[in-house]
């Protein structure tokens, strides 16, 4: 038996963690969106409008572009301290993919929520 | 042993040159760097876009139908919807099998190598499936 002491915040194991399951709930939504949009073909605007002004819609939506954005954050961050080795650049390039994804989290909301 | 040493040059640097025409990816690793690029892809430029087209096409009548009529018939905005397509695709295929690699299923060489093959066709398929629907 091997004892280890575990050090450290665990940002490792929740990331890996948070990466996979917004991956499934990302999967699971793509394909009932897709299966959706492809019935209701051709789409008119009114059913389109329609879909989007459900309630579980936006609410799936929302949950959507949530799990997106973090599932992003966690694999653009990756990519960031695979390739990019002097930490000011690195800590530059985090902090303006935080900045896309905050934008890109509140663009969403207006979109489903105005 | 001694002239087999002798012939390769050593140590190998990584280069462009040697990335690009002399290291040989096996399958599994084609399937992550493009795993790693369409993932870049989607974060950016493609997650804007598709914010930009969901904004368009629901604010108003006639901008669900500038979309679907006129920005969606354009011949660049067609293969960047293709290139879309395929990153989704991909990254889609290449997921599932990272998810069951961790669940230690087709985790010996010869099933990683077809499992490696199945999504880098079946990625191409489905976005022909659904490019042609562009068309």
């Amino acid at each position: 038996m091997v004892k280890r002491l575990v050090v450290g915040a665990h940002y490792g194991l929740r990331d890996w963690l948070a990466q996979r399951v917004t991956a499934a709930f990302i999967a699971v939504y793509a394909v009932l969106a897709a299966g959706v949009v492809l019935k209701h073909q051709p789409l008119t605007y009114v059913a389109w409008r329609e879909l989007f002004a459900q309630g579980w819609m936006r609410v799936a939506t929302l949950l959507f572009a949530v799990s997106l954005v973090w599932h992003t954050w966690v694999g653009v961050r990756d990519i960031l301290m695979d390739y990019i080795k002097p930490d000011g650049l690195r800590f530059a390039l985090q902090v303006m993919v935080l900045l896309v994804l905050a934008g890109y989290l509140a663009w969403a909301v207006q979109i489903l929520f105005r | 042993m001694a002239s087999a040493s002798a012939k390769k040059i050593r140590p190998k640097y990584l280069n462009l040159p040697a990335l690009l025409f002399e290291i040989r990816l096996p399958v599994p690793g084609w399937v992550s760097i493009l795993h790693r690029i369409s993932g870049a892809l989607l974060f950016f430029p493609f997650t804007a876009w598709l914010l930009y087209l969901l904004d368009t096409s629901l604010r108003s009548e006639q901008g669900f139908q500038y979309v679907k009529d006129h920005y969606l018939a354009l011949p660049a905005v067609k293969l960047g919807m293709l290139l879309l397509i395929w990153a989704f695709c991909h990254h889609f295929c290449a997921g599932i099998r990272y998810l069951l690699l961790d669940l230690d299923i087709g985790i010996d060489l010869r099933s990683a190598r077809i499992t490696g093959w199945i999504v880098i066709l079946l990625g191409l398929a489905m976005t022909a499936v659904l490019g042609a629907r562009l068309w």
